[in-house]
């Protein structure tokens, strides 16, 4: 029997990702009247960061954005995501439901970004898990009380996770950030001229004193041993053994650039997508906001959804909001600056370690090879469940040779999805 | 106090709160090693959001189920390293 055809919906503006900065988009976008689509992988709104608290009506940027957002016109598929591009201005999204086709006349993209994993001997083992990953998991149900965590990486991240587990009843004992004490007291000085930003990190501060952070300290290896996990800190130039339930690392932060590649945006270095003063990406029906054009945090996602949300639909960009997503920018390269990862703590792994988890790749194995056709033909290196959202980054890191191509679809989805055919 | 369900994982039965997610449940019951890697090293959840596929288990005969992004649900029949 003929499968029914995959249905068609067509909207102004499509925004891809309900974060802040995608939030931010659609509410914006839908204020000229503009007919607006929100399409999100998660079953609620706010991404990474409103999402979770939403127990309670939430106060400040999250709860005025989220308020704003239940009150706009907008058509909201939570529990959908974006697989596919099949055409320009064309969209494959797939959810609970089925498939179905999505014609806009202006994207937004809105991903985000995720964690930066670093591999480094013994990196594999079961409990070394990511500092945003022990805290999603804490939000999920993981009971921490009494467990001994370490925390090492670097960014803002750290502390903020030292905090959440800390409240959950962890035993933080130790954190290793690995940038310097200098970098850190410069960036700290930097903050002196945003009040927000400042109390931001006071707060935290006063919630995590009892530990402090170390600067200038990395995780250089782990294993099993029988009080938990060995976990060996190199700091200065002593180094420390330590045993602790969870080692939990965050190297900072990647863009969800996956979509972006796939409908033909320019990225730069880093895989951040370029753009310019509006927001608008190199393919002139694309518009890119919050942590996929540079990691700095939820004002910037707010300020720049707004700029895409108005420049889409015609409408005059606020000048106070290009001001404001200058500094944002600026900000976001103050942090780039300050927790750029140090060359020790990217060339951590040895021949043996595992850099491909899905398939277990070896550094070994990785070595001479000249472009990623030999990497794919000799190793299977980025070919596993994950396709390279783990290990791509890593080999982008180390210098080897390049990330596997884009390819839909860029999320997991049923074979019926792949096999829609539109109608035209 | 949480809802108390119950699941069955490898066979054995372990409780969780209700509304928790499966990769959680499982930790809290004492499970570190989620599956092994194709040369058989033990693996367990990295990235918590659904990213990594570390954490896949098979849940009631479906396999590759990712237990970071799915509740828990009572008389789930879990089985890891399957
Ligand atoms: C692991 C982690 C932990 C963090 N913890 C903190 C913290 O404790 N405190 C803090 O201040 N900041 C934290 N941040 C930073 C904060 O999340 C960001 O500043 C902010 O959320 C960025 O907003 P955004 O809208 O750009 O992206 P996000 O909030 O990441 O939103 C992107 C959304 O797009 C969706 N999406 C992606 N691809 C697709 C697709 N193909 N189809 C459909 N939907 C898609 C995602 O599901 C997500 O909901 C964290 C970030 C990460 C990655
Ligand atoms: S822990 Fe990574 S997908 Fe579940």
């Amino acid at each position: 029997m003929p499968e029914p055809s995959t249905p068609v919906e067509s909207c102004d503006v499509l925004v891809a990702g309900g974060g802040p900065a995608g939030i931010a988009a659609a509410c914006t976008a839908a204020a000229s009247g503009a007919a607006v689509i929100l399409v999100d992988d998660n079953s609620a709104p706010g991404g990474q960061i409103w999402r979770s608290r939403r127990k309670h009506p939430q106060k400040g940027l999250a709860g005025d954005w989220l308020a704003k957002f239940s009150a706009v016109t907008v058509r909201r598929l939570f529990g959908h995501r974006v697989v596919a591009a099949p055409q320009p201005r064309l969209l494959l999204v797939e959810g609970p439901d089925g498939a179905v086709f999505i014609r806009c006349g202006k994207l937004i993209l809105a991903t985000g970004a995720r964690e930066l994993f670093l591999p480094f001997p013994g990196w594999t083992l079961p409990n070394v898990v990511g500092a945003g990953a022990i805290q999603a998991l804490t939000k999920s149900g993981l009971d921490v009380r009494g467990k001994r965590v370490i925390l090492a990486g670097s960014g803002p991240l750290l502390p903020a996770v030292a905090a959440h587990l800390k409240h959950a009843g962890a035993d933080v004992a130790f954190i290793a950030e690995q940038a310097s004490a200098a970098k850190l007291l410069r960036f700290g000085f930097g903050l002196l001229g945003r009040s927000g930003k400042l109390r931001q990190a006071f707060t935290l501060w006063r919630r995590i004193r009892p530990w402090r952070i170390t600067p200038g300290s990395w995780p250089v290896c782990v294993e099993k041993s029988e009080s938990g996990l060995k976990v060996v800190i190199q700091s200065g130039v002593a180094r420390h053994t330590l045993y602790a339930d969870y080692l939990a690392c965050g190297f900072g932060l990647v863009p969800n650039n996956e979509l972006a590649i796939l409908v033909g945006c320019a990225v730069g270095s880093g895989g951040f997508v370029q753009v310019n003063h509006e927001n608008a990406a190199s393919v002139d029906w694309v518009y890119a906001v919050g942590e996929l054009t540079g990691i700095g945090g939820v004002e910037k996602g707010v300020v720049e959804g707004q700029i895409a949300g108005s420049a889409a639909t015609k409408q005059a960009v606020d000048r106070v909001l290009l001001r404001q997503r200058a500094a944002a920018v600026k900000f976001a390269a103050a942090l780039a600056d300050t927790f750029a990862l140090r060359a020790e703590v990217r060339n951590l792994a040895d021949a043996q370690t595992v850099i491909c988890r899905c398939e277990d790749v070896r550094l070994a194995a990785l070595s001479g090879l000249q472009d990623a056709r030999e990497l794919k033909l000799q190793t299977r290196c980025g070919m596993g469940p994950c396709q390279a959202r783990i290990c791509g980054p890593i080999l982008q890191l180390l210098g080897l040779p390049g990330q596997p191509s884009v390819r839909p679809p860029i999320q997991p989805c049923r074979l019926k999805t792949l096999a829609a055919q539109i109608k035209e | 106090m949480a809802e108390k369900i119950s699941l069955l994982v490898n066979g054995g039965k372990i409780t969780a709160d209700a509304g928790v997610s499966l990769a959680a449940a499982l930790m809290n019951a004492g499970f570190v090693r989620f599956g092994t890697s194709v040369m058989a090293e033990p693996r367990g959840p990295l990235c918590g959001m659904g990213i990594c596929m570390a954490c896949r288990v098979q849940v009631n005969g479906q396999r590759g189920i990712r237990s970071c992004q799915t509740p828990v649900r009572e008389g789930m029949e879990v089985v890891l390293d399957a």
